[in-house]
């Protein structure tokens, strides 16, 4: 229902809404004073509200990493949890600033629904979860399973296309909240529950009874870059989110965390020199303080520290999500 | 006087289509400046989704997002018009049994109808969407209290008769019987007119209704070979299985919807007054015909506009399905609006969509109702 609220709600917003786009979001989000973020409802490790309510996780840090640059004060972020379906209408009709909601990159989501992928900050891909009393060792063997499944997203395309591919069939159960639909699976009305491998590991170490009753089969059936999205058109803003991004990732390969950056800031490394803002105007040319990037470091973290923070203790490998330097995928363009 | 009259209404009507014109073309401007696309194309397009429950109507993914949307609607309907029989009926014996002399039995009713009444429909949902899940077994360890019926979190599984050739013929004497049924209850009333004889229309129509197809499938050898469940691989193959998503969607809204209809039918009875069936009885008609000809036609004028709105309010309650995981057509256009990012045109059809089936609703009704007006009454 809430689905519906949210997507009617962005209908009207669209019919009504004069000038919203008139004005950028970086000067919008400057003026109102916070970084309104749209994240998940509950995804362990990407972004979840801790026993005190406050969010914590990778895409959360996403949004920290930006007011962190924009305000130089990671907290004044809003969160909006959205489901995935709420969530490309919630950031068309201007309702979240940034949608930082484990969100796979695709053409069509690029294009057509009018959004704008900032960055990759993490490379995932889709895979399969079963009970290990059902003995399955590989998602060849699922002909004929109930499958549970998230709507409105690439999985369930994903998936219809994997068994149309190997000429196999499934009986979806299409949840939409994601506590409902692993519900479902814990509950045993579905054999398998697919998502990214990411979301998989994630519900497996923190929802399951027991982790180790469940198993994750080793196909990866599809490639899946999720990262933060914003609106199409707003290059100022795009700009924005895709170096806060690319600082936390810079930080890493330079050796730079919220423990040292302090003491490295006075560091001859010219590099160094110009992510911290001591030289050159980096920070100007984003119509931002030049300090952007140290606050970001400093407060948020580099990417290393983000990921061994929320998804390590979960059992997450660094995995081809490791810097470009050490085997990874993650390489941010130069800071110059 | 008569031309200001005019002159607010044009005004009045110019300011409506101004407002129309000002969101079509707003719309169109925004969507424009966003870059995202519109109009109805999509349609046309491959879905790529898969749909959990496709009666009557084949679905693959690879079938187009406007045939999704008919398995939608379908699904829809099926939920919809199967529920409003039964919230009938049940609404129908909840509302006669609260007004039982019968104290134990009144009672139960009012707290039944209280209770379900007053707990939101959601709540209600989820509640046995979870009572079915969790509690039942899963389908290797399914609970048989008969011989090829399964009970398991998968559903209920249950054998059907396979097809044979004397089922057609069976079907057509009961269409045979109905038919005869009915000029049975004509000739019945012209009888009675002439003579005053009465007869026992509804026994000796029972016995064609249901007879008829009994006799011709005797004789035919009582062709029954069963498709029974069984399990194989991961779920139930064969026979027929009621999936524990549809069967929380019927039950829930059957459940809900029957309270409202109950106080309905009892306000409908209470209504008509006492002295009318004591006039009935003193012109010594017995109690099941006064309740047939007196109570009855004047207690429907009564309850029939109210049904009306529990109907649709039924129809639309099952947009609820997205919860509990039942592809019906809000569930479907949801994905498709979330696939192609086109919700303007996703909203426009699941409104239309309503609203066509919400004033078909009304029209067959306000058509019973006028039916059942009492003749000669000033309208």
């Amino acid at each position: 229902m809430k689905a519906v609220h949210s997507i009617a709600a962005g209908a009207a917003a669209a019919l009504f809404s004069g000038a919203l786009c008139a004005q950028s979001t970086l000067d919008a989000v400057k003026s109102k004073g916070y970084v309104q973020c749209g994240v998940n409802t509950g995804l362990a490790g990407f972004s979840q509200p801790d026993s005190r309510g406050a969010w914590k996780g990778l895409d959360v840090d996403t949004c920290r990493a930006v007011a962190a640059a924009v305000f130089g004060d990671h907290a004044k972020v809003r969160y909006t949890p959205l489901t995935a379906q709420q969530r490309f209408t919630a950031l068309q009709s201007g309702e979240v600033d940034i949608l930082s909601r484990n969100t796979t990159w695709t053409i069509t989501r690029d294009t057509s629904l009018g959004l704008n992928f900032a960055a990759v900050t993490y490379y995932d891909g889709q895979g399969f979860m079963v009970p290990k009393k059902l003995n399955v060792k590989s998602a060849k063997q699922l002909n004929g399973a109930t499958i549970c499944v998230q709507p409105g997203t690439t999985t369930e395309l994903n998936l219809a296309d994997y068994f149309r591919a190997n000429r196999m069939s499934f009986k979806p159960v299409v949840i939409e909240k994601l506590e409902e639909v692993t519900n479902a699976y814990f509950a045993g009305r579905c054999d398998v529950f697919t998502t990214d491998v990411s979301g998989l590991v994630s519900t497996r170490g923190s929802r399951a009874a027991n982790p180790a009753d469940h198993l994750i089969l080793p196909e990866v059936i599809s490639k899946e870059p999720l990262g933060p999205v914003v609106r199409h058109g707003d290059d100022r803003w795009f700009d924005v989110v895709k170096w806060a991004v690319f600082a936390m990732l810079e930080a890493e390969e330079l050796g730079l965390s919220s423990k040292n950056i302090d003491q490295n800031a006075s560091s001859t490394n010219p590099a160094v020199q110009r992510f911290v803002g001591a030289t050159g105007d980096i920070g100007k040319m984003l119509a931002l303080d030049n300090r952007w990037a140290y606050n970001i470091v400093k407060q948020v973290g580099n990417y290393g520290e983000s990921f061994e923070a929320n998804l390590t203790p979960l059992g997450f490998d660094r995995g081809i999500n490791n810097l470009w330097t050490k085997g990874g995928l993650m390489y941010a363009p130069p800071v110059r | 006087m008569r031309a200001r009259a005019a002159a607010v209404q044009l005004a009045l009507l110019a300011a409506v289509a101004f407002v129309l014109w000002y969101l079509a073309s707003n719309t169109a401007a925004n969507l424009e400046a966003r870059k995202i696309a519109s109009g109805f194309a999509f349609l046309g397009r491959e879905a790529g989704f898969e749909i959990g429950e496709a009666p009557f109507l084949a679905y693959g993914a690879a079938d187009s997002y406007a045939r999704a949307i008919v398995v939608g609607l379908i699904n829809t309907f099926r939920v919809a018009v199967i529920g409003i029989a039964l919230a009938t009926l049940l609404g129908m014996v909840l509302g006669l049994a609260r007004l039982s002399r019968n104290w134990l039995l009144a009672k139960f009713a009012a707290g039944y109808i209280e209770v379900v009444r007053n707990v939101p429909l959601l709540v209600q949902l989820f509640f046995l969407y979870a009572v079915i899940t969790e509690n039942l077994p899963g389908p290797r360890e399914a609970l048989s209290p008969l011989a090829g019926v399964y009970f398991s979190n998968r559903g209920i599984a249950f054998p059907l008769p396979a097809p044979h050739a004397a089922h057609a013929w069976v079907l057509a004497a009961l269409l045979a019987g109905a038919v005869l049924a009915w000029g049975l209850a004509r000739w019945a009333r012209a009888r009675q007119a002439r003579t005053g004889q009465p007869f026992p229309v509804l026994g000796a129509g029972a016995a064609l209704v249901l007879g008829l197809p009994l006799a011709v499938f005797l004789a035919a050898g009582a062709p029954l070979a069963l498709a029974r469940p069984e399990m194989q691989g991961f779920n139930f193959a064969g026979g027929a299985i009621l999936t524990p998503e549809f069967a929380t969607l019927l039950f829930g809204l059957t459940l809900y919807t029957a309270a409202f209809i109950a106080e309905i039918v009892r306000a409908g009875v209470q209504a008509v007054d006492r002295g009318q069936s004591e006039a009935a009885y003193s012109l010594g008609l017995p109690r099941s015909r006064t309740t047939r000809l007196v109570i009855l036609p004047q207690a429907l004028r009564v309850i029939v506009p109210p049904l009306t709105s529990q109907y649709l309010n039924l129809t639309k309650n099952s947009s609820l399905a997205v919860a509990i995981g039942y592809p019906d057509l809000v569930s479907i256009a949801n994905t498709t609006m979330n696939q192609t990012g086109q919700a303007i045109e996703g909203i426009a059809i699941i409104m239309a969509v309503y609203l066509t089936i919400s004033l078909s609703i009304s029209a067959l009704m306000n058509w019973y109702n006028a039916r059942i007006a009492l003749k000669g009454a000033r309208r």
